[in-house]
């Protein structure tokens, strides 16, 4: 096939004669730019590459302009250019929407096949905004970063918008012509063998079916998954284990003692949303409830989950099942076969200790294992909780949630192995990106040179659409009907919360389209999908006397009730212990999903871009990991470029010293290096995929580092790891805290009020404040994507977040103490305190930054000439400056779509910071007001508070003596950052504890001239 | 101090062989005659063509943002605040020497006054220059004046920047002021010198009809007095104030109670140098060796040794109380300064500052023409390193060691700041070729046997 190589495109010319047009000018000068040469070139390529624009802080203007040209030219290509608005009263106002509020929607968004329920917010009919839905059962109202900038995909200007033949414009029409022709031929020829459908994960029970249909249409038709983060290991563990393949949650409400073996539990696992929330409720410490479990980590690569661990150990992943081993061994766990040696970073010492503490806590304790861990440690890990009674308390087996035959790398291989030997005639990728993300070994793009027809849907035109003869594009989710399991089971509805932007088609649609099936059209496919199941009895739980009264419950609810699956015995089956592996020697290597741009589908999200990575800090890019002793023996340091080798295939990557990972091993995040991808994704990065081979897919041995001598720079957001002896984060001994109430932290003088010439204010109505429990809070960044999406936080790119130039009002500060090989971490969030006596409201020269009547410190954008002295005079460093125009979305409408109404756009030149969402507050007060009450705590949810999967943050009335906030000032580990500056923050902080196991850590007993008590 | 003159007078003021016609005649004719040194010329290109740099380099920043430039946070404030306060420190040689001189009765001021002010002016126009660019968004810069409006706002008066607002405008008018009122009675001299039309009519409409009377002569020298009554504590006030900038804030490294009279300091220092370095060249460039004489010269390194000295003392006790306060982030602050990443820069500072002026301590030096240049020159480095250090570094690390960051200027704010050194350089060289340089009538007062006052003892 001839697939067309597409170049970048100089788009000034283009862009230069619309700057000149304006209003209705604007797209009669569309129409004479499709006479002119260049713009038929134009329209025979497809990706303007311009991501270079975007790295540049002075020609970011520009990059927005032209992003501008690209989506009005490509409404132009499309031919669905937006209507002419007309701006009229409605005549008969729809129900419920009352113009300026903002209705919400049940939807789900679903992450590597499992769905977490979401709220979609929707102001005149445009969605702006995601939160968890309360009610599902993966999110109970939280959320991640991920879901929090999955909107932005929605406006993504880069998204696909046209069906593409071979490169070129062609229609839905004519791809559903062409594919009707191809399926006709391969049904009449009884070929159904040599249709494949590739997909990620499914979940869904619908598409399920349809492709199962499909199956019936074609006999033959294979459907293979692929998913470069598959859960397949965990799936080898529960078949070793158990003999099937079971699915396996946690119920951390119930848990104790929990031993993290190389498992992320606050971020990879389906789960990980609602395992926060109720691992944060069993380490919640207050006055009044002086218990906290407790949480060991032995894990390789860094994660939130070791840096919260009150014991983290470090070894390398593949030393990860020796530790397993021995744990299970000295648990007295049946079955094993030989005990294995302990590897360097876990003593005997360490065993005992943990052994004798989950045994003490049987049928309260939790091993988990890590997703990337090979099967073995899966049947460790199982095996352990059997042993130890967990089984039923606090872990739940049941039906897998996914549905697959064998394991996905097989399913890719078997695909592969059949296009090399022209065993496939059609293929049909919907979704994902196996071209950039299939193993290296497979070459995945090489076989697919044999395969006679090619389509592709997605939400970008990638990789592998390029290769493709067809590539459709695909609904976001907020335009489509569909639905999904939840890690549980749970059904979670999906529906569109806006007419689709582009020509897209939903994957149910395509697949019905495929099938055969009476209704083609989203909904109807779903709804009749759901009808039949209804009329099958199919849903357990009354939903009413009619499918219609049900649909309405499911819709409203966002799932479908008692969908979770249900406990299921299991009994493990003899042999269950894979055996020891032998780890060959040399440097290894650890593939990890990226905690931002996870594997890759983000890479063109701004927002996530831009989020800080927890542990590094970085963003806009991935590094090698590397720990400080392997750094210094490799002569390495930061941002020195590499050649990685392995098995014969080599990558270029810069270093990122990382302190906590294990000697001697290199992590490599996923996720970046793409090179089809919008133009904030392209060129971030380097392709860790380039090493991931079948056989290592999630670590391995013998990788080969040589340095180059060249550099890459890396933007950071925070370059000062060390509290420097300051009292900033407070941590303190549980123990200490349970036998006497209070903890010791350094002594600082705090100026009380009558220590001011002025006045202290008055605050007769509310008085607003914060608290944030540094014990539960994860540094997941969550709140930091949620700050950025609900008030319209500008993204600026690298090149400014390299010069200390980010916008986001709330960031997480990461600090390390004690050794530099495996430090203790701890996370801080910091926006604004709202200071009682604010430093930065005195040195304003025009009164841009005042205090209000409720104790916020409020800024006035319009009033601000921009002297930038209130951010110098700051101490905490919150207030954020628009050094350049980072909102010019003049040209790009679609941008300002995705904007909160009720949060002004700030322009360039003025300072913003943290308001405490005044909008939510002032929208709580109306709606008081209109309901004719006071206003009553927990009215006011702020977007961090919302989106916080630990619950760590309490924000209300401190006038209120019976809110939650009031109570947190009570509470004796409650601490004001930098207090002893008399600025008397509103926002306060609740002390991290660590609750140390006695045996490992005797209490060190500290000289009372240093510290003070509570 | 007296120095090995092996006489017992000190050292004229003015070379003898002069009469009012030859004084006259040397000073007016720089101007009247039309022709310049190829000196100025070169001195005046070289400026003009950095003024078009700064022309350039504005545009830019107000097409763009302040983002062109290399502030970040936590470094709100960069360049522009150095060369504010550097400007502005420069500016404080001229008033010294007008007013306090004057009221010392210090008539060695006499030769150097004239361009001091000037100089003063100009200074004062660039550093004026920055408050207004470095806004993000300058349009609005009439915001910070008191004036009635439908907003019902006035200023926030608690602002030091407020304060600047009125501190440099009040110094600003009453140099311009103190200047022109100075200038009037040679602008009349100009006017009865002038040979054409343009001369006569530019010069007459600014000596505002000075026809020399005594009248004229009695509320000139009221007038020129009263004016230097009022500028005198300007002196003091105007780098107090723009020292209260920093001393206001909370940050370590600014928040500190030495800083209105260590600015002070520094400004005559500063002051000093540029009159040095502006005196050396001109004085040579003109022939002005009988005017402005060695004494004068020697003079000036004296104040710019002694007010070094107070700098220097600044400079320990800033180290000296940090570290006996004992303070965390304070000590951290003098830590950071000392061995951080702008060690360099500190070290460097000490060196230009503190130990090369010392050289000054010798006459040979003082004798020196060059040596004196070069001292000078370096004391100007020096006190712009210092308010790099005093801007930059107490920014850059303040109390959360996770806001902490780096900050490094961009060629924007490289090309800003020479380029009102180009403006400064522009308008220094214009001054010179259509104002006189020194002061004709007060020359005449010190011709000995004149109509004036005799030379005075002032050392």
């Amino acid at each position: 096939m001839t697939h067309q190589r597409l170049h970048s495109v100089e788009l000034t010319e283009l862009q230069d004669k619309l700057a000149r047009a304006q209003g209705k000018q604007y797209w009669r000068s569309l129409d004479e730019l499709a006479e002119t040469p260049e713009f038929v070139e134009y329209l025979h390529r497809e990706f303007p590459e311009q991501a270079s624009e975007m790295n540049d802080p002075v020609s970011r203007r520009r990059f927005l302009q032209l992003m501008g040209a690209s989506i009005a030219l490509a409404g132009a290509t499309a031919c669905n250019g937006q209507a002419v608005e007309k701006i009229v009263p409605y005549v008969r106002q729809p129900e419920n929407m009352i113009p300026g509020r903002p209705l919400y929607y049940a939807t789900g968004f679903s992450l590597g096949g499992y769905a977490i329920g979401a709220l979609a917010e929707s102001h005149m009919g445009r969605p702006t905004k995601l939160e968890g839905n309360p009610e599902h059962p993966a999110s109970l109202g939280s959320s991640n970063s991920y879901l929090q900038a999955s909107i932005l995909d929605l406006y993504d200007p880069d998204r696909s918008q046209v069906v593409l033949n071979n490169g070129r414009i062609a229609t839905w029409e004519g791809f559903i012509a062409a594919l009707g022709t191809e399926l006709a031929t391969l049904e009449a020829s009884g070929n159904g063998s040599r249709l494949r459908i590739l997909t990620q994960t499914v979940t869904s029970p619908t598409q399920i079916d349809l492709i199962e249909a499909v199956q019936a249409r074609l006999p033959g038709a294979q459907w293979h998954q692929w998913e470069p983060i598959n859960r397949d290991a965990v799936r080898a563990g529960a078949v070793a284990a158990f003999g099937e393949p079971v699915d396996t949650r946690y119920d951390f409400s119930r848990a104790s003692v929990v031993l993290s073996l190389d498992a992320d539990i606050y971020a990879d696992l389906p789960g990980s949303i609602r395992y926060t929330r109720d691992f944060a409720d069993r380490r919640r410490v207050r006055d009044d409830d002086r218990n906290m479990a407790r949480l060991y980590s032995v894990e390789s690569t860094p994660t939130i989950t070791g840096a919260s661990a009150d014991h983290r150990w470090r070894v390398r992943a593949s030393d990860v099942e020796a530790v397993a081993r021995v744990v299970a061994a000295s648990l007295g766990v049946a079955g094993l076969e030989g005990s294995g040696q302990l590897p360097d970073g876990v003593d005997a010492e360490v065993v005992d200790a943990l052994t004798a503490d989950l045994r003490a806590h049987a049928g309260t304790s939790l091993v988990v294992p890590g997703e990337g861990q090979p099967p073995a440690v899966h049947a460790l890990a199982h095996a352990i909780n059997a042993h130890l009674g967990n089984v039923g308390e606090t872990v739940v087996h049941s039906e897998p949630v996914a549905p697959q035959p064998q394991s996905q790398a097989a399913s890719l291989e078997a695909l592969v192995e059949d296009m090399r030997a022209d065993a496939v005639g059609m293929l049909v990728v919907i979704g994902g990106n196996p071209v950039y993300d299939a193993p290296a070994d497979l070459d995945f793009a090489g076989a697919l040179d044999a395969v006679g027809t090619r389509v592709h849907m997605g939400l970008h035109a990638n990789e592998t659409s390029e290769l493709c003869h067809w590539h459709v594009p695909e609904n976001h989710f907020l335009e489509s009907w569909g639905d999904a399991r939840a890690y549980d089971g749970t059904v979670t509805l999906v529906q569109p919360l806006i007419e689709p932007l582009y020509l897209g088609h939903t994957a149910l649609e395509l697949t019905a389209i495929m099938a055969g099936a009476a209704e083609t059209e989203g909904r109807a496919v779903l709804e009749s999908a759901w009808r039949d199941r209804w009329a099958a009895g199919e849903i357990e739980v009354d939903l009413g006397p009619t499918f219609d009264k049900a649909w309405r419950r499911i819709l409203h609810d966002g799932l479908v009730p008692g969908t979770a699956y249900p406990a299921r015995p299991t009994a493990l089956v003899g042999g269950w212990d894979l055996g020891a592996t032998v780890n060959s020697g040399g440097m290894e290597v650890i593939f990890r999903v990226d905690p931002t741009v996870y594997d890759g589908r983000f890479a063109n999200n701004g927002w996530l871009q831009e989020t800080p990575k927890p542990l590094t800090k970085l963003t806009w890019d991935n590094a090698a990991l590397v720990s400080p002793a392997t750094a210094e023996r490799l002569g390495v340091a930061n941002e020195d470029v590499v050649e990685l080798t392995y098995d014969g295939r080599s990558v270029r990557a810069p270093i990122w010293v990382l302190p906590g990972q294990p000697d001697e091993s290199v992590t490599l995040p996923l996720g970046y290096g793409r090179t089809r991808t919008g133009r904030v994704g392209t060129g971030t990065g380097f392709n860790a995929y380039t090493l991931r081979t079948s056989d290592a897919l999630a670590f391995a041995t013998g990788l080969d580092v040589a340095p180059t001598g060249r550099r890459y720079q890396l933007a950071s957001t925070q370059m000062h790891h060390s509290m420097e002896g300051r009292d900033i984060v407070r941590v303190g001994d549980f123990h200490e805290f349970e036998s006497t109430g209070g903890i010791q932290h350094p002594h600082t003088h705090v100026p009380g009020p009558e220590e001011s010439l002025f006045p202290p204010y008055e605050y007769n109505g509310h008085s607003w404040g914060m608290s944030i429990d540094l014990n539960v809070c994860i540094g997941c960044t969550g709140c930091v994507t949620a700050c950025q999406a609900e008030n319209n936080v500008p993204v600026v790119g690298k090149t400014e977040v390299a010069n200390g130039r980010e916008m986001h009002w709330i960031r997480v500060d990461r600090y390390w103490s004690g050794g530099v090989e495996n430090p203790e971490t701890v996370f801080q969030p910091v926006a604004c305190m709202h200071c009682d006596n604010a430093p930065c409201e005195v040195v304003c020269p025009v009164a841009a930054t005042v205090h209000g009547s409720e104790g916020l410190n409020e800024m006035v954008y319009n009033r601000c000439v921009g002297t930038r002295y209130c951010a110098n005079n700051c101490p905490y460093k919150v207030r954020r400056f628009n050094f350049l125009d980072y909102t010019d979305y003049d040209d790009a409408p679609m941008m300002k779509l995705l904007h909160n109404p009720d949060v002004t756009v700030r322009s360039r030149g003025v300072m913003e910071k943290c308001t405490y969402c005044v909008q939510r507050i002032n929208v709580a007060r109306q709606d008081a007001k209109v309901d004719g009450r006071e206003m009553v705590d927990g009215d006011v949810v702020t977007a961090c508070q919302q989106a916080c999967p630990a619950q760590a943050i309490t924000f209300g009335d401190l006038n209120d003596p019976d809110s939650a906030i009031a109570a947190a000032r009570e509470e004796p580990l409650h601490y004001g950052l930098l207090e002893e500056l008399g600025t008397r923050p509103r926002t306060n902080y609740m002390a991290r504890l660590r609750n140390a196991n006695t045996t490992l850590n005797p209490p060190v007993e500290r000289s009372d001239s240093e510290v003070e008590h509570d | 101090m007296t120095e090995p003159q092996g006489v017992l007078k000190p050292d004229p003021v003015i070379e003898p062989g002069h009469d009012y016609g030859s004084i006259t005649e040397k000073i007016a004719s720089i101007v009247d005659t039309g022709r310049q040194p190829k000196f100025w010329w070169v001195g005046f290109g070289i400026g003009f063509a950095l003024m078009q740099l700064f022309l350039v380099s504005a545009v830019w920043l107000l097409w763009e943002g302040v983002g062109v430039w290399g502030i970040n946070n936590p470094v709100g404030w960069g360049f522009a605040i150095i060369n504010l306060v550097w400007w502005i420190g420069i500016g404080h040689a001229g008033t010294l020497i007008s007013a306090i001189l004057l009221l010392l009765r210090q008539d060695w001021r006499t030769s150097i006054n004239r361009f001091a002010e000037a100089m003063t002016l100009f200074a004062v126009a660039c550093a004026g220059m920055f408050p207004l660019l470095h806004m993000g968004r300058p349009w609005f810069f009439y915001w910070l004046i008191p004036y009635p409006n439908t907003f019902g706002m006035w200023p926030q008066f608690r602002s030091p920047l407020v304060w600047d607002v009125f501190a440099i405008s009040t110094y600003a008018t009453a140099s311009a002021l103190f200047w022109f009122i100075g200038l009037i009675p040679d602008l009349a001299t100009l006017r009865d010198r002038a040979t054409n039309r343009t001369g006569k009519f530019v010069y007459g409409l600014l000596s505002m009809g000075w026809r020399g009377s005594a009248v004229h002569w009695y509320r000139y020298e009221v007038a020129y007095l009263l004016l230097a009554g009022l500028a005198t504590p300007l002196v003091v006030s105007v780098h107090t104030v723009v020292s209260f900038d920093f001393a206001i804030g909370i940050i370590p490294g600014w928040h500190a109670t030495i800083f209105p009279p260590y600015f002070v300091a520094g400004a005559i220092y500063a002051g000093f140098a540029m009159v040095l370095t502006l005196a050396i060249p001109i004085r040579w460039m003109y022939g002005l060796h009988d005017f402005i004489t060695a004494r004068h010269l020697r003079n000036m390194a004296k104040v710019m040794l002694a007010t070094g000295l107070i700098v220097a003392y600044g400079y320990s006790m800033e180290a000296f109380m940090a570290w006996y306060s004992g303070a965390t982030y304070e000590t951290a602050m003098i830590e950071h300064r000392l061995f951080g990443s702008f060690a360099h820069i500190f070290w460097a500072l000490i060196a230009v500052n503190v130990v090369i002026p010392q050289v000054l301590w010798f006459p040979q030096v003082r004798r020196s023409t060059a040596a004196l240049f070069c001292v000078a020159m370096v004391v100007n480095v020096g006190m712009w390193l210092e308010r790099y250090l005093i801007v930059v570094t107490s920014l850059s690390k303040d109390f959360l060691p996770s806001s902490w960051g780096e900050y490094a200027a961009t060629r924007w704010d490289w090309a800003t700041y020479i380029g009102t050194i180009g403006l400064f350089l522009t308008l220094m060289f214009l001054f010179l070729r259509v104002l006189p340089l020194i002061s004709i009538f007060e020359m005449r007062t010190l011709v000995p046997g004149g109509a004036g006052k005799k030379g005075g003892d002032d050392e």
